[in-house]
């Protein structure tokens, strides 16, 4: 009783906190349309977009344990079905969303199957390597301009409509997505089978003690965050109207798992957090100097070093709830 | 078609002597310390740049060599020291982290210290020019030196690490660490030692691999990768591994590269084969890693993981 009383409120603390993120995140339109900044919007999509991607991942890595570092590749499938779909002239969101998600399922399933034999060292490393595999693969693909990429013809229709070609429309589409699964995974992690994902977690040993196979839950939290990933990217390739194979670098999944550290692992809300202060921390870097990955690398190391659980530790610290 | 497999057979070699010597120290790093760092493809890139600016200051590819490698020991010595250290404690997550927060600063820092366009290294007059090999097929001596000192490192490496005290305790630490630093063993030298030893090794590969490439900051990055799967065919730990495994990716690679294509000809028309090809070669080395990881998980010579 005692544990659940304790574990209660922080949880819908952090629902509150997420609906406070939305609704900002809601507002930011009004914001951009009064400094006369229709760049904000754009910004703002990238900004939801790998949200959601950070999301996914805090899915595996916080709930999970799994250390993934080829989550990028997720993000270059989702781009990539939008444009080799739009190439043969099937256009519609749901669709691109929908070979993004079929890909990126068969993907996880396969590496994942593979990955999961594995543990620690191991599983970074792996997932590193499968990552790159894919990585290229979609250099190699010349009709679809290799290494450079290719820019798309028009960003994916809504139901037959043009709408999305409006940044309003699409920053709200992307806002949408991110609710609807930000829903999803809170109720992934809250299920049955998410409390068997957070005893893996702990300690997978136990779990098969109670007979409970951690390989087949492990497998599908994958899978869902595979493909939960590949959104993103069918975003983002609709955001920049452009998809190349710097979408799945191994320097993105590295940064997605930035996010996820920053915001605090094992923290769906925290997630968000991160992906938003990730990528304006860059973006202000940016401005300032044109070395800007020098001062964030130093950043990160003394993050590590200093503040392990991100930005929800040190919240809760101020706060003075302690783990 | 025999002289072309020759040829490529030889590239080969040579590109997995190199892998081998950037992947020793990555696996004894991984095995003993526990470590993971992927600022190690970084060390790779540095040992090239040192010797661009040694051989540039003494006009002297030799002396350039000489002066690198303690330069290596004393980088290898204070990224020890100020980042990895720190990091032992940690989980593999927080290592993750912080070293591709020190690639992004090595990185950076090259750009600035060095600039963004390429350097090249002279090749020493000695060893530059070709030999005949078998009747009119030539091969760069250069390229023959890279195998030869590549194998003495590892002849060298194996009475090291087989047949002195030093080589005793990275096995021991290799498999267990707890009961070597139980039974008194200054572990802290001990991972300073080896850190500094992978840090030579990748300096050096860098070094003697930069008058045949142009050295600049992306060389680090494609090579990390292919020394991870390197690492993980092997097993973690296991130098006789990275060894074959070094040997298997850069043959596989190399030959995958070339003959690939050449093997589709046979069952597909020319441009469907061609392109087949050049999309499958790059792949090649990570379905051979899939395909090792599927029957051992835990890589050749590597211990069960549980």
């Amino acid at each position: 009783m005692s544990i659940t009383a304790a574990v209660r409120p922080r949880v819908s603390m952090r629902i509150w906190f997420a609906i406070l993120i939305f609704a900002a995140f809601a507002l930011l339109p009004v914001v951009s349309a009064l400094t006369d900044d229709p760049f904000l919007l754009l910004i703002g999509t990238r900004i939801v977009a790998y949200a959601i991607a950070a999301m996914a991942l805090d899915l595996i890595l916080g709930y999970g344990a799994m250390v993934s570092f080829g989550h990028a590749a997720y993000l270059g499938f989702g781009a990539y079905a939008v444009a080799i779909l739009s190439r043969f002239g099937v256009t519609d969101l749901s669709l691109h969303i929908l070979g993004a998600v079929t890909l990126s399922a068969i993907f996880a399933a396969i590496t994942g199957a593979i990955s999961l034999r594995t543990r620690g060292v191991y599983f970074i490393m792996i997932t590193l390597a499968f990552g790159q595999m894919a990585y290229f693969f979609f250099i190699s693909l010349s009709s679809f301009g290799g290494d450079d990429g290719t820019p798309l013809q028009a960003r994916s229709t809504l139901f037959g409509s043009q709408a999305l070609e409006s940044d309003l429309t699409l920053f709200y589409t992307a806002l949408a997505l991110l609710i609807v699964l930000f829903a999803l995974a809170t109720r992934i992690v809250g299920s049955r089978f998410g409390r068997v994902l957070i005893g893996t977690r702990e300690n997978s040993v136990r779990m098969e003690a109670i007979g409970l196979a951690p390989f087949r839950y492990q497998l599908t939290a994958f899978v869902i965050s595979g493909c939960m990933t590949s959104v993103a990217g069918v975003l983002l390739a609709n955001q920049a109207e452009f998809v190349s194979p710097a979408f799945m670098s191994w320097h993105r999944s590295g940064e997605l798992i930035v996010m996820v550290v920053l915001g605090g692992i094992g923290n769906l809300t925290g997630a968000i957090g991160g992906a938003v202060v990730a990528l304006l921390l860059e973006d202000w870097l940016a401005m300032l100097t044109e070395h800007w990955r020098l001062v964030f690398g130093v950043f990160l190391i003394l993050m590590v070093l200093y503040s392990p659980h991100g930005i929800t530790g040190a919240l809760e610290r101020l706060r003075g709830v302690r783990k | 078609m025999t002289n072309l497999f020759i040829l490529q057979l030889l590239n080969g070699v040579q590109l997995g002597i190199l892998l081998f010597l950037i992947a020793a120290g990555l696996t004894l790093v991984f095995g003993i310390m526990d470590v993971i760092n992927l600022a190690h493809g970084v060390l790779y890139m540095i040992g090239a740049y040192l010797i661009a600016t040694f051989a540039a200051l003494t006009g002297s590819f030799w002396l350039g060599l000489l002066l690198m490698l303690p330069a290596a020991v004393a980088v290898g010595y204070v990224v020890e020291r100020v980042v990895i250290r720190p990091l032992y404690s940690r989980s593999h997550l927080d290592q993750v982290l912080a070293t591709f927060g020190l690639v992004m600063i090595v990185n950076e820092g090259v750009k600035i210290l060095w600039g963004t366009s390429p350097l090249s290294v002279p090749m020493p007059d000695i060893l530059s020019g070709s030999i005949p090999l078998i009747g009119p097929l030539q091969y760069p001596v250069y390229r023959l030196a890279i195998i030869a000192s590549g194998l003495a490192v590892a002849a060298g490496l194996y009475v090291v690490v087989n047949h002195t005290r030093v080589g005793m305790l990275l096995r021991a630490g290799a498999t267990n660490r707890e009961m070597v630093s139980a039974l008194g063993v200054d572990i802290g030298k001990l991972f300073s030692t080896v850190f500094a030893l992978g840090a030579v090794l990748a300096c050096f590969a860098g070094a003697i691999v930069a008058p045949i490439l142009s050295v600049d900051t992306g060389m680090g990055e494609s090579v990390l990768i292919l020394t991870f799967v390197v690492v993980v065919i092997g097993g973690i730990g296991s130098i006789r591994g990275a060894f074959l495994g070094a040997i298997l990716v850069a043959l596989v690679d190399t030959l995958g590269r070339t003959f690939g294509p050449i093997l589709l000809r046979a069952v597909m028309d020319p441009a469907a084969a061609g392109q087949t090809g050049r999309t499958l070669a790059p792949m090649l080395v990570y379905i051979l890693m899939a395909a090792i990881l599927f029957a051992r998980p835990a890589g050749l010579f590597g211990r069960r993981t549980t």
